[in-house]
């Protein structure tokens, strides 16, 4: 690295960072349209590439074994886990990869400030700032992890919890502010307190946070590790941290209002109020449930004109979506027109769904979403519902009392007949009756989705 | 760098994330959003920058949780978006055999 005289080093490595920020912003936009989705990753691929090669030619680096031993221990290890993780469980990991982001931005901050050298100004403020929100992104994204992994099950709450997490935000804000104050030259014991109570706060607001709402929270942390990375990057004077920080602190904020838009919630709404634990009750739903057969069913899709299937996360947990794929392909064949209709939320997080039937091999032109596809219930013969409940329950349409009233719905009920596949008799996540389940031209496909699945495939087959 | 220079910078980038992101349709929310996750992993150089200048064990000890962090940053968050995005194919697509 002597080779190069310094001076040209640095402008090395500045040129080198610039077209990794613009192969950043490229690839993201690539990213936002079907077609160029697969180039675009590549493309920040290739930006991330030069940029962390570049970084050994730094000016007085050190430790460069260490390094390479960290990169090689952490990057085998979210290689490994990344490639073998089910397409179902993809949400938690995007928010354990998030999480450790946030984690190195914090450490970074860290380390700036146990080496105790004065830092004044702005340097000092966004170190401490950037500190706090990586590492309550860290903690965060870790309890968001093992709540969707099924590793706690339970929400905690408690009485006083708000003041409670109050009053220990408030703590890492004075402390930090501490920091600040004596220009980041704090003793060593100030720096830890300072960092444990900002994961602690971390933990305690992600806990009492349900099931349901934890993407968009996920969606959250991936814009606070974001702006996180931004400051810390202002603070090691390192142009490409600031713009790539800032580009995914802002599309991420903005991906986080879309989600919460999309289950019809305010992001306030998603942090501080218990949804889908409480059990709230919307008026009764009268009738009875009315089984079908299997055969019965096979009849009524292969006769059909037009077939809407809409899937939900039953059907993914399942691992149905390949077998009903094939359903699909068997009626294809003999020429009903069917398409998936995806409700924003259907699966863990908004396009989840989407994922997991590309996995399965549907082409996503057969795919609408709900402004989309909603019109054409009224022209479809059979809509099938496979695992998915409270994205078709019409009463959100017209029952004020009811929990989930306002948010957008599939139309179902207005297809001519309604098959549902399902498990057993329970309700939604929500916790609420289905009324679409009790209209008059809807039947009940009892059983596993997977097993449901194959047996219509036999019995479409049987009818030839 | 001076202040007021990352400072236009600071808005410039929001913007220009702000402006990138507007039009996405809901399919691409969740494989966007982990590719935003991959883009913040640019932390690596950051981290690599401040294990580079440790000299305390402490600070070594620091450094490297936040290079083998930053590293399952990078490497997880392509991995998982480049897996996600590979099963986006239309029918013309897989009639070719060939792929998007």
């Amino acid at each position: 690295m002597s080779a190069l005289s310094p001076s040209l080093t640095h402008e090395l490595i500045q040129a080198a960072y610039f077209i990794a920020a613009l192969l950043f912003i490229v690839g993201l936009k690539r990213m936002s349209s079907p077609k160029g989705a697969r180039g675009g990753i590549v493309w920040a691929g290739v930006g991330m590439l030069i940029a962390g090669l570049i970084t050994f030619l730094w000016p007085g680096m050190r430790n460069d074994i260490l390094i390479l031993v960290a990169i090689f221990i952490g990057g085998v290890a979210a290689w490994w886990s990344g490639k073998r993780v089910p397409m179902t469980a993809m949400p938690q990991m995007v928010a354990l990869y998030n999480g450790m982001g946030g984690g190195a931005a914090a450490a970074i901050a860290c380390q700036e400030l146990v080496r105790g050298r004065s830092i004044a100004g702005a340097p000092v403020v966004l170190a401490v700032t950037g500190a706090i929100i990586g590492a309550v992104s860290f903690s965060g994204s870790l309890i968001a992890f093992a709540k969707l992994q099924g590793l706690i099950g339970k929400s905690l709450r408690y009485g006083a919890q708000q003041a409670v997490n109050s009053v220990m935000l408030l703590g890492t804000l004075a402390l930090g502010g501490w920091i600040v104050a004596l220009h980041g030259a704090a003793p060593l014991w100030m720096v830890s307190a300072f960092f444990a109570l900002a994961l602690a706060v971390g933990i305690l607001i992600t806990l009492p946070i349900g099931g349901a709402d934890m993407p968009v929270v996920i969606s959250l942390y991936n814009a606070c590790t974001g702006l996180a990375v931004a400051f810390e990057g202002f603070v090691l004077a390192n142009a490409a941290m600031i713009i790539a920080g800032m580009v995914v602190g802002a599309a991420g904020t903005l991906l986080t209002q879309l989600m919460a838009k999309a289950m019809n919630r305010s992001l306030a709404n998603v942090l501080f109020s218990n949804f889908g634990e409480s059990a709230v009750q919307g008026a009764e739903v009268s009738g009875a449930l009315k089984p079908i057969d299997t055969p019965d069913a096979a009849v009524m899709l292969a006769y059909a004109q037009k077939v809407l299937v809409v899937p939900g996360y039953g059907m993914a947990v399942a691992q149905a979506q390949h077998k009903i794929w094939e359903l699909c392909q068997l009626l294809i064949e003999r020429g009903v027109t069917v398409r998936f209709a995806i409700h924003p939320v259907a699966g863990r997080m908004p396009g989840h769904m989407n994922v997991l039937l590309a996995e399965a091999g549907v082409p996503y032109d057969l795919i609408g979403d709900l402004e989309e596809i909603n019109g054409e219930f009224e022209t479809a013969d059979v809509a099938l519902i496979i695992g998915a409940n409270d994205v078709v329950n019409p009463v959100a349409r017209t029952d004020k009392s009811s929990p989930i009233y306002g948010m957008p719905i599939l139309n179902a009920d207005r297809a001519k007949n309604v098959i549902v596949i399902k498990r057993g008799k329970g309700a939604g996540f929500s916790g609420i009756e289905n009324a679409l389940f009790y209209l008059d031209n809807t039947r009940m496909l009892y059983g596993d989705a997977q097993k449901a699945g194959a047996e219509l495939i036999q019995a479409v087959k049987a009818l030839d | 760098m001076t202040g007021m220079v990352a400072l236009y910078i600071f808005m410039l980038a929001a913007f220009t994330g702000y402006e990138v992101i507007s039009r996405v349709p809901v399919i691409l929310h969740t494989p966007l959003m982990s590719g935003s996750n991959f883009v913040h992993g640019i932390v690596l150089v950051g981290a690599m920058v401040a294990l580079g200048a440790a000299h305390t064990p402490l600070e070594k000890t620091i450094g490297f949780i936040g290079v083998l962090l930053a590293a399952g940053n990078v490497v997880g968050g392509y991995v998982s978006t480049e897996r996600m995005l590979e099963m986006f194919k239309s029918s013309q697509d897989k009639r070719k055999g060939g792929r998007a």
